[in-house]
């Protein structure tokens, strides 16, 4: 059978039943929206907490007096250890002139008091997962039977991490994202379910139709196909609609307000056009898959 | 080759009530049939079966020699489409005029357009309905909605007419019409099965009668009537019987 005898049943049956498939399209066009502001908002707190993890680093503090080959062997040794992600060296210097910045006046008075530069010559070891700072401690300097911290190689002076910062900004950051994350999966699945439920209560007034449709002789498909083409029309309206409410709420709420807050311009939120591509695909998605399933119930005859 | 041949056919539904109990019969191409018997004795459910819109729970139904256990679930509808069927309540679907109802069953099995356009108004005129082609199910009266569900049973020209109880819901005068047009359609060479309690339609028709109870084929006659045969006198004294009156009219 031609497409456009499936097209025109599929007109026929969203005309005269015009009032559910009114309500599946809000029922949509109502989820997307909420999706299209929950999506941005989880992603920049998670890029957020993500930021705040990447300030987790492992400090190797290096003897006085240590060789220039003995400092390079310990960069490839901190290099080679697992977890790391990247190495920095920081000199006494460097590590001065820093420390000064951050309080210059407690320099003003005391920094002859201080006579040489106290500071050790300095490792900066980010690791690629904030969670496995303890181990690569464990690797750089591992516990002997006392329970002493005992460095594995002569260069190293000590291992240390600033650790209650650590323990906090763990802590603090896998909550909002178990939270975020547990969100996020709550509203998507009541966006499915209510669609589908939408969808159910449009096909299932139409049940009798079907039933009599099989008896005289139609195939499933036959029969499924209009109704996954108003499944694809009404999700599809739907979509557009929210998309539109998206971009207008965007240009004139938010995108004056950009460069104020620095959530609204995190770095990892999803691009405006893929996140209504996705909107308007998962929108008709469910929508059609939503008719053709719950179809199947009334197909058994 | 019977058009349909049933074989110690029984259904028993899930909550245990019998709908057939190991029912036997054959029936000849062209054959007007009529299924009778008081509600609930199975002639809906054989009606069901021959569908396959039921199952049956033991035994073998061939329509045309073919076994219905062995078509696949998707074999069901081709097999639907040889089949006309009119039902009680007429499932017209309301959505649809009368000409789109009787074009579905032709479209269904894609049929050109042309040729659809030339079948549904011709048999709407067969049945008497060519003034309301354009009407919708809810703006006709019970006897022309059950004509378009007899067109759309038989625009097809299907070998085989089922009808459930087609009378059911009518007056004895539009009944009548009814019945006149279903004959019209055995006449054409169509096997017909009618299953009905309206007695009346089957005395005067005077067809082959299979009379069911409690699922079980308890009598098969040609050109029988609703009752058995029976004179006058038997029939005063089995309603006598009945109504417990003795035979000099007083109480027993």
């Amino acid at each position: 059978m031609p497409f456009g005898f499936f097209l025109k049943e599929a007109i026929r049956g969203l005309s005269r039943n015009s009032a559910p498939a009114l309500a599946a399209l809000l029922t949509v066009m109502l989820t997307a929206l909420v999706l299209g502001v929950f999506i941005p908002i989880v992603q920049a707190t998670t890029g957020t907490a993500n930021e705040v993890r990447d300030r987790v680093v492992v400090n190797v503090y290096v003897k006085d007096g240590s060789t220039e080959a003995e400092r390079t062997e310990l960069r490839t040794a901190i290099e080679r250890t697992a977890n790391v992600k990247s190495v920095e060296f920081i000199s006494k210097d460097e590590g001065l002139a820093t420390a000064r910045e951050k309080n210059p006046a407690a320099f003003e008075e005391g920094a002859e008091l201080l006579g040489e530069n106290p500071l050790p010559d300095t490792f900066r070891v980010v690791p690629d997962d904030p969670g496995e700072v303890a181990g690569i401690i464990d690797r750089l300097a591992p516990k002997d039977a006392d329970g002493v911290r005992v460095p594995s190689l002569a260069a190293i002076d000590e291992v240390r991490n600033k650790e209650e910062d650590t323990a906090k900004i763990l802590s603090a950051t896998s909550l909002v994202k178990i939270l975020t994350a547990g969100l996020a999966a709550l509203l998507i699945f009541a966006s499915v379910a209510l669609v589908a439920n939408t969808t159910r209560l449009s096909i299932f007034a139409r049940r009798r139709e079907v039933e009599v449709m099989k008896l005289v002789g139609a195939t499933n498909w036959f029969i499924r196909w209009p109704f996954v083409i108003e499944g694809v029309f009404v999700g599809f309206m739907g979509g557009v609609l929210a998309v539109l409410l998206l971009t207008i709420a965007k240009e004139t709420f938010i995108d004056p307000l950009e460069d104020r807050f620095a959530l609204l311009a995190a770095p990892e939120t999803i691009d405006f056009g893929l996140l209504i591509g996705l909107l308007l695909l998962a929108c008709i998605a469910v929508s059609s898959a939503g008719s053709a399933l719950t179809l199947r119930r009334f197909l058994r005859v | 080759m019977p058009v349909v041949e049933l074989r110690e056919v029984s259904k028993i539904y899930d909550g245990g009530s019998v709908g057939l109990d190991r029912a036997s019969t054959r029936i000849g191409r062209g054959e007007f049939v009529f299924l009778v018997g008081p509600t609930g004795c199975g002639k809906s459910t054989a009606i069901r079966l021959l569908t396959k819109e039921l199952d049956p729970s033991a035994g073998d139904i061939l329509i045309a020699g073919k076994k219905l256990g062995d078509v696949s679930p998707s074999k069901v509808p081709l097999l639907r489409r040889n089949i006309g069927t009119v039902f009680q309540d007429y499932k017209l679907l309301p959505n649809r005029t009368v000409y789109d109802n009787v074009a579905y069953s032709l479209q269904v099995i894609g049929e050109p357009r042309t040729d659809i356009r030339r079948k549904v108004p011709d048999i709407l005129r067969l049945v008497g309905l060519s003034t309301k082609l354009h009407n919708f199910p809810d703006e006709l009266s019970g006897g022309e909605q059950q004509r378009v569900s007899i067109a759309r049973a038989f625009v097809n020209h299907p070998p085989l007419l089922l009808a459930d109880e087609p009378t059911g819901n009518l007056d004895p005068e539009t009944s009548i019409g009814i019945m006149q047009l279903i004959y019209r359609i055995n006449r054409t060479g169509t096997t017909v099965v009618v299953a009905t309690h309206d007695n009346e339609m089957v005395d005067k028709m005077r067809r082959r009668v299979i009379e069911l109870r409690e699922g079980r084929i308890v009598r098969d006659e040609l050109s029988g009537l609703y009752r058995p045969d029976e004179s006058t006198t038997e029939f005063a004294v089995r309603l006598r019987g009945e109504l417990g009156v003795g035979p000099e009219g007083h109480p027993n």
